[in-house]
């Protein structure tokens, strides 16, 4: 037994550091979504079991915390009657009898033919605290997560006009431009050709944008929940490039979505013929709505933005478009002041799940460390684990199928002695590229180089994570 | 339904992953297609082919002038990009002007003026995706205005800007040489 105690509430100060005053908004922004999360549980936090106590959060109570907000949520009339029921996200709340051996359960499909979670489970992705909630991104649970495959219901979004609400009978795409016959497919045209189902990360380029200076979410949530993995159902684009007919010096495919960004980024025509994905499913079924519903491109290993959800339209060019979010956007401006462009590729990275920021370990003894590792290169080759800040690093080992561009589990067995700790976690992917540190990408890419950060995007550096000897576990990225 | 079975003549396309494999099979076995789909109409292109592009390609007809723009930006624009196009954080609406030449320095500031490497992007993005409460909504004579009016408070054109297709496409962009290709991998610690 112990006692998990109250998290740190306390950010850095970040006043004495070289932080212009946008960036320094946008992280203070980030810093209160953390803390609204983290409040959440600290009312809850109480006695809990081994297991339990890494994870301060227990169950039971929680459980009130939903109830609580809902019931007010409800009578502030800002939720339909039917999400009084004081069950979290996704999960429908019901009576628990003293022993369920001594009564009949449920009825058989009473839920109408689609499970829902157990009410006693409540991680959810949260928001970024931006101005509008049409703009705006929410971040996967990592720490809960288990295996390889990120739960629907928890894949991180990022939208830049709302979620659309799209009627797939009425939905088409249409691919035209640079092409011998221009052609426009019915979600049903789409799901008549020959499908493929690939498992691959999808990782925003601004995962953990706030720790490119120094310490500074709490939670690995917050500091990586901007990638998540699924397994992808659809047509490959290479099939409907053959049935266009792509006209010589074709270089670039315009994608375009149907929703109110009207979202547009240019392709180069290489990856569209090779891995490029028109996807109707996710993990077995449809694609969720906030995923792209009914159908979304699918650029193995490319940041996440490229992945046009709600797709509506290609348009085959000889150059690329020059959009707004591959101008204005998602463009690295290094030392020299000039910007970085087209920076497609998602290097390799990982990051250790448990323990991670927030969680509590309740004495010495043996704890699984375990993370994520990945590449939008391929495949992991290996996943490098410290325990000593880098002094020495051990072989983790790889939970299989190791796939290209997918999410990999890594497990490393460690006997912690109780004295303070400090694990990190490197990638090697099959390039032979090594994850490198904080400090050597800001080294090359300089710290100016963003009117809001160091820089926003495309940060992949170690992360560590401080164990000190009371058991608390703390962001430690830099220190590795 | 047994996809493979469907179109049997196609067996090869099908079971070749590498695109150099199917474009040389259809060549030589002279355009073997699955067929699916139709013949969207002109009209149903040009409806949402909407883009523009920075050599010019893509603007549609109309025009606006900079005093024109101004009344444009007034009932539209200001009250989330400031009057002064200064941005107002609270509605998360950006600065547009200002900070010419801060890029790459501590005090770094993007701006349409200051980052932006095409003309062509203003116009394409407010067609497609302004104003934020009402998407799309603009006119093209009224985008070619709200345009003309920013670019001018940006120091790009003149106050008596006309802004239409041809005008647009001669705009140079103080940062049009501002960006490069992506050279990573950028640290080479391999093994």
């Amino acid at each position: 037994m112990t006692k998990a105690e109250n998290p740190d509430l306390t950010y850095p100060d970040l006043s004495e550091l070289d932080i212009p005053k946008d960036k320094l908004a946008l992280m203070e922004g980030m810093k209160e979504a953390e803390k609204r999360a983290l409040m959440a549980r600290k009312a809850e936090l109480e006695e809990c079991e081994c297991r339990e106590g890494m994870f301060p959060n227990p169950v039971a109570s929680r459980r009130s915390f939903f109830a609580g907000a809902a019931a007010a949520a409800a009578a502030a009339g800002s939720l339909p009657m039917v999400a009084r029921a004081a069950a979290p996200p996704g999960a429908k709340e019901f009576e628990v009898p003293p022993d369920p051996t001594k009564v009949q359960g449920r009825l058989t499909n009473d839920d109408g033919g689609y499970g829902s979670r157990s009410q006693f489970e409540d991680e959810v992705r949260w928001r970024f605290p931006t101005k509008t909630k049409e703009s705006s991104w929410t971040m996967t649970p990592l720490a809960a997560g288990m295996g390889m495959i990120t739960p629907s219901g928890l894949h991180f979004e990022r939208h830049h006009g709302g979620i659309p609400t799209i009627n797939p009978a009425s939905h088409s795409l249409i691919v035209h431009g640079m092409c011998d016959t221009p052609k426009k497919y019915s979600v049903a045209d789409l799901k008549r050709f020959p499908s493929d189902s690939r498992i691959n990360f999808i990782e925003c380029s601004g995962n953990g944008l706030t720790e490119f200076k120094a310490p500074y979410l709490k939670t690995v949530q917050g500091t990586h929940g901007l990638t998540s993995n699924s397994e992808w159902t659809g047509v490959p684009l290479s099939t409907i490039l053959d049935e266009v007919g792509v006209k010589p010096g074709a270089a670039w495919i315009l994608a375009e979505g149907a929703d109110a960004a009207v979202m547009t980024r240019s392709v180069p025509i290489d990856k569209a013929w090779s891995d490029a994905m028109i996807a109707y499913g996710q993990n077995g079924e449809a694609l969720r709505p906030e995923q792209g519903y009914p159908i979304r491109l699918m650029l193995p290993g490319y940041e996440g933005n490229t992945h046009i959800k709600w797709l509506r339209r290609l348009e085959i060019s000889d150059k690329p478009f020059q959009t707004r979010e591959e101008t204005s956007k998602y463009t690295d401006v290094v030392k020299d002041g000039k910007a970085r462009q087209f920076s497609f590729t998602m290097e390799a990275k990982s990051v250790i799940t448990f323990p991670s920021g927030e969680m509590k370990l309740p004495g010495p003894g043996f704890y699984e460390i375990t993370g994520l590792a990945w590449s939008g290169r391929g495949r992991v080759k290996d996943v490098e684990v410290s325990t000593d800040g880098g002094k020495t690093w051990h072989l983790a080992s790889l939970q299989g199928p190791i796939l290209p561009i997918s999410h990999t589990r890594f497990r490393f067995p460690w006997m912690w002695d109780g004295n303070p700790a400090l694990i990190a976690s490197r990638c090697i992917d099959e390039t032979g590229y090594m994850q490198p540190t904080i400090a050597s990408i800001n080294e090359v890419r300089g710290v100016n180089g963003h009117p809001k950060f160091a820089s926003i995007y495309h940060l992949n550096g170690i992360m560590a994570w401080a164990i000190g000897a009371d058991g608390s576990v703390v962001n430690a990225a830099h220190k590795v | 339904m047994n996809k493979k079975l469907t179109v049997p003549s196609c067996g090869a396309t099908i079971a070749a992953g590498a695109f150099v494999v199917t474009v040389s099979f259809t060549a030589v076995a002279g355009a073997e297609k699955f067929g699916f789909g139709s013949t969207p109409t002109e009209q149903e292109i040009a409806a949402i082919d909407i883009d523009v592009m920075s050599d010019g390609r893509g603007y549609p007809k109309g025009s606006g002038t900079v005093a024109q723009g101004k009344e444009v930006y007034a009932s539209k624009c200001a009250a989330c990009h400031g009057e002064n196009m200064e941005g107002v954080k609270e509605a998360g609406g950006a600065a547009l002007i200002g900070g010419r030449g801060s890029i790459g320095t501590p005090k770094t500031k993007k701006t349409v003026e200051s980052y932006w490497p095409y003309a062509s992007t203003l116009f394409d993005y407010t067609k497609r995706a302004m104003p934020f409460n009402e998407p799309g909504s603009l006119s093209n004579d009224e985008v070619y205005a709200v345009s003309a009016y920013i670019l001018h408070k940006a120091n790009i054109v003149d106050a008596n800007a006309t802004m239409n297709a041809e005008t647009m496409s001669k705009v140079e962009m103080p940062n049009k040489d501002g960006f490069i290709p992506d050279p990573r991998p950028d640290i080479f610690n391999y093994r």
